[in-house]
């Protein structure tokens, strides 16, 4: 039986001293310091150390909530003084969105912070947008399916070079891969971070289409060189050293439109990536200006190939009305990856017009190409991903049985470097919270190696919930879960008596 | 080859401090005190330092609109004193339609001149009412994209309000025997027209009036709005008069490119005297968006008219019933009517009512208009809060009626300039480089029921959910 290693899991906290949870205890005057809170939360939300007698602030983001109120050590009622009060925290109101709700955005810093699944009542895994992903649900399990098999024996990898043309197989051990963040949209700790986490994980990372630094060599047999319409930093060398190669002709965040990096983040490291000019704004045209039909489209994948030979070719692509053409198009072209990156998606800077209305949202697109490019008959021939609003384990798992093969990963990514999602990414010195900037002060506040740890921590919670997944369908393989439809249904989809057996979709506390 | 059109947009700041969508809250009682690794200090934004700005001058503090949400405050105060809330204020800007996102992205639009843009994805509902239900198309590899944007590609929107012949004759000599008629051209498939409420003093028309005037766009005003000021702008007015009332009008009607007629059965038996008082006027109708319009506006578009102006409600309701349609259904119906009766190329459709945002401009022309008329936007660009305080006679809160006249058209130049600019990128994404090509054409748009359809119902079956969410 096949096992796949991957790398264990360390606690990684917050970089914050405040982190948030979605409940919030707090201790008045009358406590007395006892210590018997803290002797009794297992969850470590008292901290006493012997010594002191002062009490410290409860670590509340680890509180598990109301449904600690059945454990004989629920700290507000043993309260000898009465001390203690437990609320939902009010500051979820101001976080998170009708797609990143504030339980996912909690959800997942504590799964990047534990490398597990959260033991709080948090709804991590569907948003309350009220469509697609979030209307999506699996159907209940047959009891007499379920594998009895520890994760270890379960097989998430996936095949990205099913072409068979010769060139080398490339199995990543995860459904999934890092998106391309630009050097000078994110930090240069994040890319390396997450450059880490995708070698210890024996996936992917990708350079985006600003240009390959230095320091991400070492790393190369797990980076993507991506080559974008703005050609910035793409030399032989980056196109030699990567194990794939990955043409950018759109992205989700705003499909049809070039990359606009200004002026401020163009520092002196940024330009001489990109080979330009320090401080001046740098714009990729809309479409390569080389490529107006599927033939020149074939010259571009002939030509990669011709420089490295061992590199796979990937295609990335929005999401337009014709993706199934586009599909079946760069197979002919020879791509061994096609991707699709969804309207809703998206990590840097991008138009609101753009995000909200352009092009159509992944879960449309994956049905309709798999559908197509089966009845064509090359569905096995070439690896389909998704990305572009794939938040979550369960939205990984929904879009593999709506018909990908895995999923590439963003957001999610940022979301356990403990970005909040207030889409700041562009103004003043860049991201706050020192994710998407090269501001000299902002661009430090990560450490490469807790970015890489925080990353590995959060796959390895997903692998989880894939992992049992699978079980109760009796499935080994994620691959089995390839256009699996049947075990999906769609709330609106359902009769009333019928939907009332799922989880409903939560509810917003989101103000746009 | 003509002129390029081009907005200026110019940084033009709000009066006063604009509604911030957060407010922190500080629990000052828990404060450490002479805290060297104090937050306030440490804003990125800065929020904080302004708000000692504030304070010397004895003033109210105003960090709400600034705030940027980033949390760090929040978490990284050593005694976790902060905690935030949504602005109450902010939830009180306008109603379920002119929501308060809308009204702080004009805001942001009118100030800076700038398109909204922001990181992190999209984070709104999955789909929504009426405009909301629809995507618009890119390009993909073939039929490459435009970019107008960064001005490498020259992108059109100007859109005509006159009409057209439907066909050209050609003598032997195949010289032009037809009679072309006169051609009135906008730059933007935006005209203005005055707001159903609000304190529209005269600064305030002033303004929309320079504003509509220096973007070559025109602004639909009543008769007992014109004012001496505004003379000089004429050729950007366009009266909107009645059967009854425009003999008494001649003046205005000789000054006015265009002049829009109140719709009423046998109104085209007007025409022929409008034309004798302007032989080249342009003559616009104007309709109730009802279930009627349709029909209605077949039977004008075979009489003289150049544009016929529909108006829905201001949410972009159907009206004259209790189930009303949404703008967007019952542009596909005026448009769909005339096409079916190849009438359509003939004359112009422009509609109001519930225009809010740039992309309602862009969905509208997919779905059939020519143009748009908006009226609230520009209200909101002059810092109105679409509060009801002037419709219950107390004072207006940004005090609307004291603007500056130059300063007010700016900001609605800049707003114009973020709007076409958003359109450009639409164009651009679609590969379409000619806004009168987007007419109609809903091939280049993606709809909520036809992706389900499309790309569910053969996995899911029938949707038994009727409506959108």
């Amino acid at each position: 039986m096949r096992q796949i290693q991957l790398p264990e899991p360390v606690r990684t906290p917050s970089r914050f001293r405040n982190a948030i949870g979605k409940y919030v205890i707090k201790r008045n005057s009358r406590c007395i310091s006892c210590g018997l809170c803290a002797e009794l939360c297992p969850y470590g939300v008292h901290i006493r150390y012997d010594k002191y007698s002062k009490p410290l602030r409860p670590r509340d983001y680890k509180c598990i909530g109301f449904k600690c109120k059945e454990n004989a050590f629920f700290c507000v009622e043993r309260c000898p003084q009465q001390a203690l009060t437990l609320r939902l925290n009010p500051i979820l109101e101001t976080m998170g969105d009708y797609r990143w709700t504030a339980e996912m955005l909690i959800g997942h810093w504590e799964m990047a912070e534990t490398g597990d699944i959260p033991v709080a009542d948090l709804e991590y895994s569907v948003g309350s947008s009220g469509g697609g992903f979030d209307k999506l649900r699996f159907k209940p399990p047959d009891p007499k399916d379920y594998l009895d098999i520890g994760d270890k024996y379960v097989d998430t990898s996936i095949e990205l070079n099913k072409r068979g043309d010769g060139r080398p197989g490339k199995t990543i051990s995860i459904p999934c891969y890092g998106a391309g963040m630009s050097f000078g949209s994110t930090a240069l700790p994040v890319m390396l971070g997450r450059a880490r986490a995708a070698q210890r994980l024996n996936i992917l990372s990708c350079t985006g289409e600003g240009g390959y630094p230095e320091e991400l060599v070492p790393y190369a047999d797990h980076v993507i060189t991506q080559v974008a319409t703005g050609l910035f930093g793409v030399r032989e060398e980056t196109i030699l050293r990567a194990p794939v190669v990955e043409f950018k002709y759109a992205q989700g965040a705003k499909p049809g439109l070039g990359g606009h990096l200004l002026g401020d983040k163009v520092t002196p490291e940024v330009a001489a990536i990109r080979e330009t000019v320090v401080g001046s704004a740098l714009f990729s045209p809309f479409p390569f200006h080389s490529v107006y039909s599927v033939e020149d489209h074939k010259k571009h994948v002939d030509w990669a190939k011709e420089v490295n030979p061992r590199a796979l070719i990937a295609v990335k692509v929005s999401t337009p009305s014709d993706s199934d053409m586009v599909a079946v198009g760069s197979y002919y072209a020879g791509a061994h990856i096609i991707h699709f990156d969804g309207s809703y998606g998206g990590t840097g800077a991008a138009p609101d017009i753009a995000k909200k209305n352009i092009a159509m949202p992944i879960e449309y697109a994956i049905p309709k190409v798999h559908r197509f490019l089966t009845e064509e008959g090359v569905r096995d021939e070439i690896c389909l991903m998704a990305s572009g609003g794939i938040r979550t384990a369960m939205d990984v798992a929904k879009v593999i049985a709506l018909g990908a093969d895995g999923a590439i990963i963003g957001t999610s990514e940022l979301v356990a470097l403990e970005c909040i999602r207030c889409g700041k990414c562009e103004s003043g010195r860049g991201c706050a919270r020192g994710i998407a900037t090269t501001d000299p002060e902002l661009g430090h506040m990560v450490v490469e190696e807790w970015a890489e740890q925080r990353v590995v921590n959060m796959y390895l919670a997903w692998r989880k919930q894939w992992c049992e997944l699978l079980r109760q369908y009796g499935m080994r393989s994620i691959r089995e879960l390839v256009g699996r439809t049947d075990l999906l249904v769609h709330l609106d989809y359902l009769g009333e008596d019928e939907r009332l057996k799922f989880e409903p979709s939560s509810l917003s506390l989101a103000v746009l | 080859m003509p002129k390029k059109y081009h907005i200026a947009t110019k940084v033009t700041l709000p009066r006063f401090h604009p509604v911030g969508k957060y407010a922190v809250v500080e629990f000052r009682e828990d404060c450490a005190g002479s805290c060297e690794e104090c937050v306030k200090k440490k804003c990125v934004y800065e929020i904080f330092k302004n708000d000692y700005e504030y304070l010397k001058a004895m003033e109210e503090p105003e960090y709400l609109y600034t705030c940027q949400n980033c949390f760090r405050c929040v978490q990284e105060c050593t005694k976790g004193i902060f905690s935030r809330v949504i602005n109450p204020e902010y939830r009180l800007l306008g109603d379920d339609y002119w929501q308060p996102d809308i009204i702080q992205q004009t805001w942001y639009q009118a100030h800076t001149g700038r398109i909204t843009v922001s990181g992190a994805g999209y984070r709104g509902p999955f789909v929504g009412e009426g405009f909301d239900s629809m995507w618009t198309d890119m390009s993909e590899i073939v039929r490459p994209t435009r970019d107008g944007i960064h001005g490498r590609e020259y992108i059109n929107t100007t859109i005509e309000l006159s009409r057209r012949p439907l066909r050209l004759e050609f003598g032997e000599d195949m010289s032009l025997v037809s009679d072309v008629p006169p051609i009135l051209e906008v730059p933007i498939p935006v005209v203005f027209q005055r707001p159903a409420f609000g304190m529209l003093g005269q600064n305030v028309l002033l303004a929309m009036v320079k504003a509509a005037h220096k973007l070559g766009t025109l602004i639909l005003l009543q008769p007992e709005d014109y004012i001496d000021t505004l003379t000089p702008y004429s050729d950007s007015l366009l009266p909107c008069l009645t059967r009854d009332n425009y003999q008494d009008y001649t003046d205005l009607i000789q000054r006015s490119r265009i002049v829009e007629l109140a719709y009423e059965p046998g109104i085209e038996s007007e025409f022929e005297t409008l034309l004798s008082i302007k032989p080249d006027l342009f003559i616009a109708v104007g309709l109730r968006l009802n279930s009627d319009a349709a029909s209605v506006g077949l039977r004008l578009a075979h009489t003289d008219v150049d544009t016929l102006h529909f108006y829905a409600d201001g949410h972009g309701n159907e009206l004259d019933t209790e189930r009303p349609r949404f703008l967007k259904d019952m542009i596909r119906e005026v448009h769909l009517k005339l096409v079916e009766n190849s009438l359509r190329p003939k004359i112009n459709l422009l509609f109001s009512g519930g225009i809010a945002m740039a992309e309602h401009m862009a969905k509208a022309i997919v779905c059939g208009a020519d143009g748009v008329a908006i009226d609230n936007p520009l209200l909101i660009a002059l810092e109105c809060r679409l509060c009801p305080q002037c419709l219950e006679g107390k004072p207006c809160p940004v005090k609307l009626g004291e603007i500056d006249s130059e300063w007010g058209a700016q900001r609605i130049m800049n707003l114009m300039g973020a709007w076409r600019n958003q359109l450009l990128e639409v164009l651009g994404a679609m590969g379409i480089r000619e806004v009168r090509r987007l007419r109609g054409e809903v091939g280049r748009s993606l709809w909520f029921e036809d992706l389900e359809r499309e790309c569910f119902s053969p996995i899911f079956g029938e949707r038994k959910v009727a409506g959108i969410r």
